[in-house]
């Protein structure tokens, strides 16, 4: 049989690959070295023009930025902690645990793009039921999308109702699928409650923790659709991210090119952000 | 018996007349179509009788529009007529307003066509126009479109060609609270209060003055609060069509044609100027008069804010007024309609100086265009959709809807008759007419900027003007920002590109077409 064959039946794969994955990239890159834009609809090529702005010249990109490392870690710890405590609650043996499993994970099954739009309704600040309620118990109005701090934990609100199902779900999971020895002998040890979470819950628990985190985290660091319906960005730029930043810069102002810059520095960045992020997780939350 | 054949023959003659006369084809057609009733078809090439001896059977019409309702709701009601008359079928897609620009832009690039029809603002002509039909001779010279005005034939053509099919007409103005203002127990009342005048503002300051004043209870008695104004500040929502309104009577000084966005001559940004700065100091103090929320009012919010009874004022497109006067309205008839407010001063760039005395510049802003794609293989058929959209007829029936975004854009729509048909009160509706066709005698307005880069220009204005609103910038620290961006993509595009297509709505502007 000839050694070479072996390599025809790695094609099919290879071109997916390279369909869905490099050619995009490779597509992505050269766009970013051009000044594609509505009133030179080409693919000239004006060598690194665009990164040249983008790390001299546009502050907003890098607010954006900050304000989405913000908003991402911020959300993915509430996330964390709510998900590992409700994945705890319906752990144990209680009352409706399949009721309060199926329950806990509706959020996660709902639209996001038409629950924003509900939760924009519930924060209306002259007709929203939020403040209506608040008003009730004698609680001045609150500006939930008007004030720039506080719209953004708005936004916080939303991505942690939301998400944090997905986070219950990977933990509950992990939980399900833990060895009873290590509990057996806490027991017999005669642990309280809290010694049995710090001592043998959690570590046990670490790596399935690490890969939600870091899935969340990358799944968050690409928020839009919530921002983009609860505030658009607003007020101001108070909630405005990276991927929203650069959907206005490509699709509404028809800056192809230089979209495409921010996209792939934004990917550079958040490989190297992210891959620090997993290293610096396993090295706190796994002991040897 | 002579005498009575003559007579038999005229009633004949007559009854033949009646039966062949309009009023008989609006019986014949406003039974199939209801959206006409009022007037029944009105004879011309693109009437519903003209377009049912076209036969478009096997054809596909695609039309890529706006959301429903503001004009995607006369889209698709005047599709579905259309492919009853002709045969067609027709496809209309609904896009929201932010993509509507991109969603035909990206096929347009690449050479692509899958909408025959496509829908956007007046104020992309400059961008589309390389990639559109120009509307032929046949339809520029029907009798529906001379009856255009000719500042809207100006928006939709482009060195004197018409690239985009006239159905709407816009400009901003102001709209009013009539049972507020002119009651008598509330002018004693402001007056004791103020020591002011109570009555339709005519400078921004007086606007904020009353706004203030009337903001936070319930003046109207509906057991609610009410609030001074109800404007659209929400940003990437056409924001900057809002705060372009509120900047023209302190920079668009008659003394100094040439430009308002930019000097033609040295093509430098006007918009951090002392005029400008003015506007958005104005603006921020507008914060605390609008109602809670309403910095994140877009367009829809403002609609129902005020259309909804909730402020004293509002000024943006007709669509507000429209459905305030709508019967099902809370304030129907209880509103009326001014000019943009002026101001006491205006800057005079030429002398970088205060020129004292009242000023006031109304301000045609963009509104919905639409498009033949030059790629399309169905011309024809894509005209003669649009020339059926926007005849007489239907014309009619849309000004008359509010959610329908279709506004007067006719000489005949400024007959204050066309709207007491509809229900309105003589004295709002002759106040409405007025107030328009005043905008079109003025030699000192503004135009929408309609360059290459426009949605640049706008957005870095927008943002920047938001972050005055959000209290992030100073207004001033804001509009250098802006100006800044501006500068920036002016040398990105290239001073000259802007300068060729700024001059062509410099010229509308200075009124010299």
């Amino acid at each position: 049989m000839n050694f070479k064959h072996k390599f025809v039946f790695l094609f099919p794969g290879l071109f997916v690959l390279i369909g869905i994955l490099i050619f995009p990239i490779i597509f992505t890159i050269r766009l970013s070295l051009s000044g594609w834009n509505s009133y030179t609809p080409e693919m000239n090529f004006i060598g690194i023009t665009n990164y040249i702005r983008l790390f001299t010249d546009d502050p907003r990109f890098w607010e954006s930025f900050f304000r989405l490392s913000f908003l991402s870690v911020t959300t993915v710890i509430l996330q964390y902690v709510i998900g590992f405590a409700l994945a705890m609650m319906v752990w144990r043996e209680i009352k409706f645990k399949r009721f309060f499993r199926v329950i806990f994970l509706v959020p996660m099954m709902t639209t996001p793009v038409i629950m924003t739009v509900i939760w924009r309704t519930f924060f209306h600040e002259s007709l929203g039921p939020v403040n209506d309620l608040l008003g009730g118990l004698g609680v001045k109005p609150i500006l939930w999308l008007s004030d720039p701090v506080i719209a953004k934990f708005t936004v916080i609100i939303v991505e942690v109702w939301q998400w944090t199902p997905f986070m219950f779900l990977l933990l509950l999971a992990g939980l399900l699928s833990l060895p009873k020895e290590p509990f057996l002998a806490a027991a017999i040890d005669g642990a309280s409650p809290l010694r049995k979470f710090v001592y043998v819950t959690f570590p046990l628990m670490a790596p399935i923790s690490i890969g939600a985190i870091i899935i969340r985290l990358i799944e968050a660091s690409k928020i839009m659709d919530t921002v983009f319906v609860l505030t658009s960005g607003g007020p101001g730029t108070a909630t405005e991210t990276s991927s929203f930043y650069i959907y206005i810069k490509g699709l509404r102002e028809f800056q192809m090119g230089y979209a495409a810059t921010l996209s792939f520095t934004y990917l550079v960045i958040m490989i190297i952000s992210l891959t620090i992020i997993a290293k610096v997780l396993t090295k706190l939350m796994i002991k040897e | 018996m002579k005498m009575k054949t003559i007579k038999t023959c005229v009633t004949a003659l007559i009854s033949a007349l009646l039966v062949l006369s309009p009023v008989a084809y609006a019986d014949k057609w406003s039974d199939q179509f209801p959206h006409i009733k009022n007037t029944g078809d009105i004879p011309g090439e693109c009437s519903y009788e003209a377009m049912s001896k076209k036969n478009y059977k096997g054809k596909t019409l695609k039309i890529n529009t706006h959301a429903v309702p503001v004009m995607g709701e006369p889209t698709a009601l005047h599709a579905e007529q259309f492919a009853k008359l002709t045969g067609a079928k027709v496809d209309v897609t609904h896009t929201p307003a932010g993509d509507l620009y991109a969603k035909a832009m990206v096929p347009f690039q690449a050479g692509q066509a899958p909408y025959d029809i496509v829908f956007g603002f007046s104020n992309f002509i400059n961008d589309w126009r390389r990639y559109l039909e120009p509307v032929p001779k046949k339809y520029v010279e029907m009798k529906q479109m001379k009856d255009v005005t000719p500042s809207h034939i100006g928006v939709a053509s482009w060195d004197g060609v018409m690239y985009q099919f006239p159905v709407d007409g816009d400009r901003h103005y102001l709209k009013y609270r009539k049972d507020v203002i002119d009651n008598p127990k509330y002018q004693k009342q402001y007056k004791e209060a103020t020591g002011k005048e109570l009555k339709v503002p005519t400078t921004w300051k007086e606007y904020g003055e009353m706004a203030a004043y009337f903001n936070g209870w319930d003046w109207d008695g509906d057991g609610e609060k009410e609030y001074g104004s109800a404007e659209v500040m929400k940003k990437d929502d056409l924001m900057y069509a809002a705060f372009y309104s509120r900047s023209a009577a302190y920079s668009k000084n008659p003394k100094t044609p040439g430009g308002f966005f930019f000097d033609l001559e040295t093509m430098t940004p006007l918009i951090n100027n002392p005029g400008f700065v003015e506007a958005l100091t104005d603006w921020v103090a507008a914060t605390k008069y609008v109602p809670p929320g309403g910095i994140n009012f877009g367009l829809g919010d403002e609609i129902g804010s005020f259309g909804g009874g909730q402020t004293l004022f509002s000024f943006s497109w007709d669509d507000a007024f429209v459905a305030a006067m709508q019967p099902d309205s809370p304030i129907n008839n209880k509103v009326g309609a001014a000019q943009l407010p002026g101001a006491t001063k205006v800057w005079n760039r030429k002398t970088n100086s205060w020129d004292e005395g009242f000023n006031q510049a109304p301000f045609f802003v963009w509104g919905w265009a639409v498009g033949v794609a030059k790629k399309s293989k169905e011309h024809e058929m894509a005209f003669d959709y649009l020339c059926f959209f926007a005849n007489e007829a239907n014309h009619q029936a849309d000004i008359g809807i509010g959610r329908f975004g279709v506004n007067p854009f006719r000489d005949a729509d400024f007959q204050a008759d066309v709207w007491t048909q509809i229900g309105w009160d003589k004295d709002i509706a002759q106040s409405y007419v007025d107030t328009l066709a005043e905008m079109e005698k003025s030699k000192n307005r503004v135009f929408p900027l309609r360059v290459p880069g426009t949605f640049e220009f706008n957005a870095a204005l927008a943002t920047a003007a938001a972050k005055a609103l959000a209290g992030q910038l100073s207004p001033q620290a804001a509009l250098d920002e802006a100006a800044k961006q501006w500068n920036d993509i002016l040398n990105r595009v290239g001073k000259d590109n802007v300068r060729k297509a700024y001059a062509v709505g410099v010229a509308m502007e200075d009124n010299k077409q």
